[in-house]
């Protein structure tokens, strides 16, 4: 399997990469599905950075890597340290994937209700399961996306999550993808599919956490569907070691009256990008989109969202603010549509960036498209650094200048992070921000 | 500065009044571009050699540039082979006063409402007049020539004053810049040229009114403005043309500099031929316009409102390179019917305490469609910039739309920038307040949209402003109810 080690654009597409995977077994539509995304991805290619969508991103360290598939790596080391536990503690509900695979022997799903289920996405197909298997890849779009088209076509495994009507778990359910590369560079695609069905309530953790001092690469692709009146609380924290690449597309879908938060922590990663799409189908849909992004050395990080008011009376809100240190770049691209029929559209996006060094970089682009007429929209972006002043009150009480900048660093970090609504994943983000400043200033 | 509802319904029922033609005999060049056509229009223009060159090397450029598509606009590809570049009111050799000056002309520019006859004046404004492919007149020459000030038209500068055309022009905005900078270099006849020397603050506000009147024209004119140290001017310029179910293209290029401490303020209400009610017709407004702030303290304000045209696609920039240079932007764009207007500007920070500050309004009614497109570069040497950006659109009736693309890119810490932009519709209770108060719908949106644009109109001359506000009534007519 050691010839396998693919490099150049051709070879991200080649059979040996579909074939050679296991569990084969798969149903002839799934087979024919990544086939078709195949073709969608061999014809895009990878985006250049003349692509106005990627104006600010070059993959190109990516397309250039010569990454093997993390499914080759023959079984993974075990992996234990003292981050994993913490993250681990979060939930009694926790599905491990290690190198894009399940692990049945980290995982465990204590607590979950009966008649919800949730496992390993992979296996679920080998079943025939109608419900499931008829809503995957339906939201996602792989003729436009290019990572996404690389993801349908070479998944390896993944979680699903499905609520029936009613249902309400109370515990959040944890997804730990953790990527475990040594020498040789490795990608996965974790894919997650999470259906919500009327009435129903979960709240959702994507965590992708990095084992390894490795080169990976991470390209997941999620998408979650809200049923009517569905209330789905998210939570994606990004913790993977700093050579690492990772490209994630949150995609939802929401129907009537429902519900969706999603809050995206970033802290890791050499180039980041986090795609979230949600398109509002039906009046009274409400989503909330927060993020906060910390960059320092050579990071880049990449948000990109797009809230799709595509039915009348749905509120939108988004809040994102980025902390850039070293060379790092910071850059925001949220996008509000609203249809020609949206009418009451109430969408307001903020992005703020802290510039704490003079070599980092911010670049902000908030937009806003506006179809019907009966709506209210705003959006914002400021970029600045330490306000002085604030900095000359707190050190004319005595405060030290180091201890002056981590407290005002931390509250701007606090307004995103306040309004995570599990307080066992603030307080994780809390520590593992603290730890992060204070790594910084003794530096 | 009242806009009665009975001023409205009368200039309404005119619609576009600006719309007639002005019969007089023509000299045209055959449609179509070609080096011939190039070399014909330097001949007749009797250029130095340099220029003739700088031309020919715009348009082998030109040729291998592709039309630019990422505009927010929708039209057909435009012909470039069947535009006439080149078509000038018949006269006698040069005139050299006012009296040799057809009275057709002068006819067309008293029903435009443009003075040209000084005496005639009620205020001190000094106005070029380009009637399609050449200039007619420039007004006050002398009193501005008393304190050094050059102004006129762009081929009497490069027959004056070579040795300054020859050093400014292009400096701003190369040839090669985009694709319609290109073609205007290659092709451009007339345009205005201004000179303002050390110290001298301009005493008269200068203009220049443009008018296309010939059929199948484009126009492509240049404007070139050079504020030498610690000197003031402030230039409008207005356009109009008449009504054809044709597309018409005009192509400007606009350089502005400014030195050390000087100051020039551009205002442009841009007023072509929107097109009718259909969308049919009107004019392409393809236009390229910067400036560059060279000196330490030195400012650019660029302030427009933007009414006509079937396609407005417009960004004024301003290159802020000196220390403490300040650069301004205060628009308002209003599309009606059919218009689209893909419109904004770029602030491009270079210099330490650099300032500027964005105002936009954007205003769609009926099929409009209105984009900001805006982007601010804060340069890693520009310490202590500061950027300020206000953005709002307002909608009227539910077929038109609004977008805002703004482009924040920041690369030095010190920098602040706040950019904010909303969009929303005439509120309800608004209109009720005002009709409560016996004022009619209309009036009551007119208005409201004066309020709305306040902070754009009020950077205006006065007599801009009046006219401003009367053409934004205007526009807006029959998009209420």
């Amino acid at each position: 399997m050691a010839e396998a080690v693919v490099h150049s654009e051709l070879q991200w597409t080649s059979p040996q990469v579909l074939s050679k995977r296991p569990g084969s077994g798969e149903p002839v539509w799934l087979k024919n599905l990544r086939s078709e995304a195949s073709d969608c991805f061999a014809e895009m290619g990878f985006p250049t950075r003349n692509h106005e969508e990627w104006k600010y991103t070059s993959v190109s360290p990516i397309a250039q890597t010569p990454f093997r598939p993390a499914w080759q790596q023959s079984a993974s080391r075990p992996v234990q340290s003292a981050e994993l536990d913490a993250l681990k503690k979060l939930s009694g509900i926790c599905l491990v994937f290690v190198n894009g695979q399940y692990n049945e022997a980290l995982s465990s799903v204590q607590g979950l209700p009966a008649g919800v289920r949730a496992g390993s996405l992979a296996s679920l197909f080998t079943t025939s399961d109608e419900i499931i298997a008829e809503r995957f890849a339906k939201y996602a779009d792989y003729r436009q996306h290019a990572f996404v088209a690389l993801n349908t076509a070479q998944w390896q495994d993944g979680a699903y999550v499905w609520l029936p009507k009613g249902a309400v778990v109370k515990e959040p359910i944890h997804l730990l993808f953790i990527s475990n590369a040594g020498d040789t560079p490795l990608v996965a695609h974790p894919r997650t599919l999470i259906l919500a069905e009327r009435e129903s309530q979960a709240s959702i953790i994507e965590s992708y956490w990095g084992a390894g001092q490795g080169i990976s690469f991470s390209n997941a692709v999620s998408e979650i569907v809200a049923g009517d009146n569905a209330v789905i609380d998210h939570t994606k924290l990004q913790l993977e070691n700093d050579r690492s690449f990772h490209i994630a597309t949150l995609q939802v879908y929401q129907e009537r009256s429902s519900n969706f938060k999603s809050c995206s922590v970033t802290l890791g990663g050499a180039l980041v990008r986090n795609e979230a799409h949600a398109v509002l189908d039906a009046e009274g849909a409400e989503c909330v989109l927060n993020g906060l992004y910390l960059g320092r050395e050579k990071q880049l990080v990449d948000n990109h969202t797009i809230i799709d008011h595509a039915q009348p009376h749905c509120p939108s809100r988004q809040h994102y603010n980025g902390i850039l240190d070293g060379q790092s770049t910071g850059i925001f691209n949220g996008r509000i549509i609203v249809r020609p029929d949206a009418q009451k559209t109430d969408a307001i996006q903020k992005n703020r960036n802290l510039l704490l060094s003079d070599k980092a970089q911010v670049d902000s682009k908030p937009q806003l498209e506006i179809y019907a007429n009966d709506v209210r929209c705003t959006h914002g972006a400021t970029v600045g650094q330490i306000d002085a002043e604030a900095l000359f009150y707190l050190r004319s009480r005595g405060i030290s200048l180091k201890d002056a900048r981590n407290m005002l660093v931390y509250a701007f970090a606090g307004e995103i992070l306040e309004r995570i609504t599990s307080q066992k994943i603030r307080v994780l983000v809390d520590r593992v921000l603290h730890a992060r400043l204070d790594a910084a200033s003794r530096s | 500065m009242t806009t009665s509802a009975e001023h409205i319904e009368l200039l309404a029922n005119q619609e576009y009044k600006y719309g007639f033609t002005t019969d007089i005999e023509q000299e045209s060049v055959p449609p179509g571009l070609n080096e011939d056509v190039i070399r014909l229009i330097s001949a007749k223009k009797n250029e130095p050699e340099w220029l003739t060159e700088w031309r020919l090397a715009a348009y082998r450029y030109w040729l291998k540039m592709e039309v630019p598509e990422w505009a927010n606009v929708q039209y057909p590809p435009v012909d470039f082979q069947k535009i006439i570049y080149y078509s000038a009111p018949k006269m006698k050799e040069g005139p050299t006063s006012l009296e040799d000056v057809d009275p057709i002309l002068l006819e067309t520019y008293a029903k435009l409402g443009i003075p040209l006859r000084e005496q005639a004046m009620l205020a001190g404004v000094a106005v070029d007049a380009v009637f399609d492919s050449i200039s007619v007149a420039t007004t006050f020459k002398d009193k501005l020539a008393a304190v050094g000030i050059i102004f006129g038209s762009f081929s009497e500068a490069v027959q004056e004053h070579p040795e300054l055309v020859r050093k400014y022009l292009g400096s701003v905005v190369p040839t090669t810049d985009n694709f319609y900078a290109a073609l205007n270099a290659a092709v451009f006849t007339d345009g205005s040229f201004c000179y303002v020397p050390k110290g001298v603050r301009c005493p008269m506000e200068l203009s220049t009114y443009f008018r296309i009147n010939a059929k199948s024209t484009g126009q492509f004119e240049r404007t070139l403005i050079i504020a030498d140290e610690g000197s003031f001017v402030s230039y409008l310029e207005g356009c109009t043309a008449p009504m054809r179910d044709e597309n018409q293209l005009h192509a400007a290029v606009v350089e502005l500099i400014a030195h050390d401490n000087a100051q020039i303020k551009y205002s442009t209400i841009q007023n072509w031929y929107p097109g009718d009610k259909e969308g049919k017709g009107g004019i392409y407004n393809f236009v390229t316009k910067r400036g560059r702030c060279a000196g330490v303290n030195s400012k650019i304000s660029w302030t427009q409102v933007e009414t006509g045209s079937a396609i407005t696609w417009k960004y004024p920039i301003c290159i802020l390179q000196g220390e403490n240079s300040i650069g301004e932007f205060y628009s308002v764009a209003l599309t009606n019917n059919y218009q689209q207007a893909d419109t904004g500007t770029k602030m491009i920070h270079i210099g330490k305490n650099s300032r500027s500050t964005i105002v936009s309004k954007g205003i769609s009614a009926g099929h409009g469609k209105n984009t900001y497109r805006g982007m601010v570069k804060i340069m890693p040497s520009a310490q202590g910039a500061r950027n300020y950006s206000q953005c709002d659109s307002l909608l009227i009736g539910d077929q038109c739309s609004a977008h805002t693309f703004p482009y924040l890119e920041v690369k030095n810490s010190t920098a602040q920038m706040e950019h904010e932009a909303t969009t929303s519709k005439i509120g309800e209770d608004q209109i009720f307040y005002c009709q409560q108060r016996g004022l009619s719908s209309e009036d009551a949106v007119s208005m409201i949209v004066n309020g709305f644009c306040k902070q754009v109109i009020r950077e205006l001359p006065m007599e801009f402003a009046v006219e401003a506000q009367k053409l934004l009534g205007i526009s807006l007519e029959g998009s209420v109810g």
